[in-house]
């Protein structure tokens, strides 16, 4: 029925990596961004999550990652599950030891410290020896060549595809799971884009790095994914696997909020 | 000329005295974005508790090793009881935090180890050399010469290992150094403690010079103009900046000072900190935010 099994959708069914039930979220204790948001990540998928500005995504995989706490905003309700075990509350490094990595939005590389030097900031968590830090920061180059041209250049001054690629590699060398990716599109050329996504399909294929991609570029994105959540006003509004998203003609309705 | 010479390079030397105390503030407006008013106790503090250790017949390497110790644990109670509550907090919050911080560390020397002025001799002659006809004094040369060594150890420590990187993303950025599993409380707990290393070499070699009483702490009124001058995220700019500092108010002090009846030196580098402010308002090596438009 679909270009991608739907073994995907059943396998999240039956034991998710992620499990987020019915969560809420305020910042400063009073600005509700997300109000009820329920989404199951199955190992080794690619989820996409859509939504309009001010939908809630990014706030979304902030209360997963748990960088909520450094965004002084908190989970009100619900429960968030990591292979059953409820993770909220847990401080962001804690949980990037425990699988989960988070993108964060904007490209927030390590401005000062060169391209290599923020490969290394990844590997720390893992504590490799050196020859090790080194394989994996090779397998990075091989994955994005174009940072390997960059090593010693301040990540600051490198283009916005380089910084996207750098900020998903260094996420990539904390050996994660789980990989929370928010708008890797943003302000990129198509084709740089496209190489993106191509890069994350070739990782969780080889590796079985599961992603959820907070994504305003609908098409791009649920090409990719396997299955795809619309968030509205904080809410849920649909879920189903990608290609039925990407057939459904009034997902523009509901993504622009009218 | 001799004269001229022997003026800068007193200057010079002398300022490298200011650079040390510099340092450790830049160490932690790097890392957590304060500005710790407490840096000058916490330095008072740590030479304080070296000579009473030493005074008390403990030798001095003993005495250092203990006292760095207290620094270590005291930059992990700092951490427990006051970063760590005011975390994501206003800059102006945590000015106040650290302003509060320094009474309670002088309150807690002073309690602890009374108020008098104690010698520290380390065993330096503060005799004069000749190069060639130019005077130095052998005190300031190797006041210079610690100043010079711990800088490059430091530079190491942030270029090298991967402590030094961590804390320099977390500088960067403290979302994304948490988001890949980089232990926030940790960096700050080492970089409390590293500062206060530094306050302790400045605390001595200050000690030695002065006497290790409690205007000590108001060495952090030297540093002030040295972090205008030379950025306050920068360890080199600290060093630079405590140069220029300590250049200027001796030039001023031997060309100017006899016009207008001399006692220029204590507010001397202030004027020429204003004077940066007017040129350069992120100092010399102050950090430009690192962005490709
Ligand atoms: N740091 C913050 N403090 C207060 N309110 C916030 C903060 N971040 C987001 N919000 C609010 O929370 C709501 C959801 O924002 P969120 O960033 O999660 O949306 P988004 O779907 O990621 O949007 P975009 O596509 O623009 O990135 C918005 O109304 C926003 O104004
Ligand atoms: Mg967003």
């Amino acid at each position: 029925m679909t270009k991608f099994s739907s073994t995907p959708a059943v396998v999240a069914a039956i034991s998710p990596l992620l499990e987020v039930t019915a969560i809420e979220v305020f910042y400063e204790s009073s600005i509700l961004a997300v109000a009820d948001v329920s989404l199951r990540v199955g190992p080794g998928e690619i989820v996409a999550l859509l939504g309009a500005n001010g939908a809630g995504k990014s706030t979304t995989l902030k209360a997963i990652s748990g960088l909520v706490l450094a965004d002084r905003a908190v989970v009100s309700r619900g429960d968030i599950r990591l292979r059953g075990e409820s993770v909220a509350g847990i401080a962001a490094n804690l949980l990037a030891a425990r699988g989960i990595v988070h993108v964060l939005e904007g490209r927030h590389v390590f401005g000062h410290l060169t391209v290599e030097e923020n490969l290394r900031a990844g590997t720390f968590l893992r504590r490799p020896g050196r020859r090790e830090m080194e394989r994996g920061i090779e397998e990075i180059y091989g994955y994005f060549p174009r940072l390997r041209t960059k090593r010693s250049t301040p990540a600051g001054l490198t283009s916005g595809g380089e910084q996207q690629m750098l900020a998903i590699g260094r996420a990539l060398l904390t050996r994660p799971e789980l990989v929370l990716l928010d708008e890797p599109s943003m302000g990129l050329a198509p084709i740089i884009v496209e190489e993106i996504f191509e890069i994350i399909t070739a990782l969780n294929r080889s590796n079985g790095t599961a992603f959820l991609i907070a994504e305003q570029n609908v098409a791009v994105s649920l090409r990719h994914a396997h299955r795809g959540y619309v968030l509205d006003n904080g809410r849920v509004a649909i879920e189903a696997n990608a290609d039925e998203l990407l057939a459904r003609g009034n997902l523009a309705d509901i993504y622009l909020g009218v | 000329m001799s004269l001229f010479l022997e003026t800068l390079i007193g200057g010079l030397l002398a300022g490298t005295m200011y650079s040390l105390v510099a340092i450790g503030f830049v160490l932690i407006y790097k890392a957590s974005g304060v500005f710790n008013f407490a840096q000058g106790s916490i330095l008072l503090f740590s030479a304080l508790l070296l000579v009473t250790l030493h005074e008390a017949g403990l030798p001095f390497v003993l005495s250092a090793a203990l006292t760095m110790l207290v620094l270590i644990a005291g930059a992990v109670v700092i951490e427990h009881t006051v970063l760590r509550p005011l975390a994501n907090r206003s800059p102006m919050t945590l000015f106040m935090a650290t302003l509060g911080l320094s009474y309670v560390v002088e309150g807690t020397a002073q309690g602890l180890m009374g108020a008098q002025v104690h010698a520290l001799d380390l065993g330096i002659e503060d005799v004069p050399i000749f190069f060639g006809d130019v005077l130095v004094s052998q005190f300031d040369l190797i006041a210079a010469t610690t100043a010079g060594t711990l800088a490059l150890v430091l530079a190491l420590l942030f270029n090298r290992t991967r402590i030094g990187i961590s804390l320099r993303a977390v500088a960067d950025d403290t979302r994304a150094a948490l988001s890949i599993g980089i232990n926030l409380n940790r960096i700050w707990q080492i970089v409390w403690a590293v500062a206060g290393m530094v306050g302790l070499v400045a605390g001595v070699m200050w000690g030695a010079r002065q006497g290790v009483q409690f205007s000590l702490s108001l060495v952090v009124l030297k540093a002030l103009p040295v972090l205008i001058i030379g950025g306050f995220t920068s360890i080199g700019g600290a060093i630079v900046g405590g140069l220029i500092v300590g250049a200027a108010e001796n030039l001023a002090e031997t060309y100017i000072g006899p016009f207008i009846g001399g006692g220029i030196t204590p507010w001397f580098p202030y004027v020429l900190a204003i004077a940066f402010l007017y040129v350069r308002p992120a100092g010399l090596f102050g950090e430009r935010a690192l962005e490709r438009v």
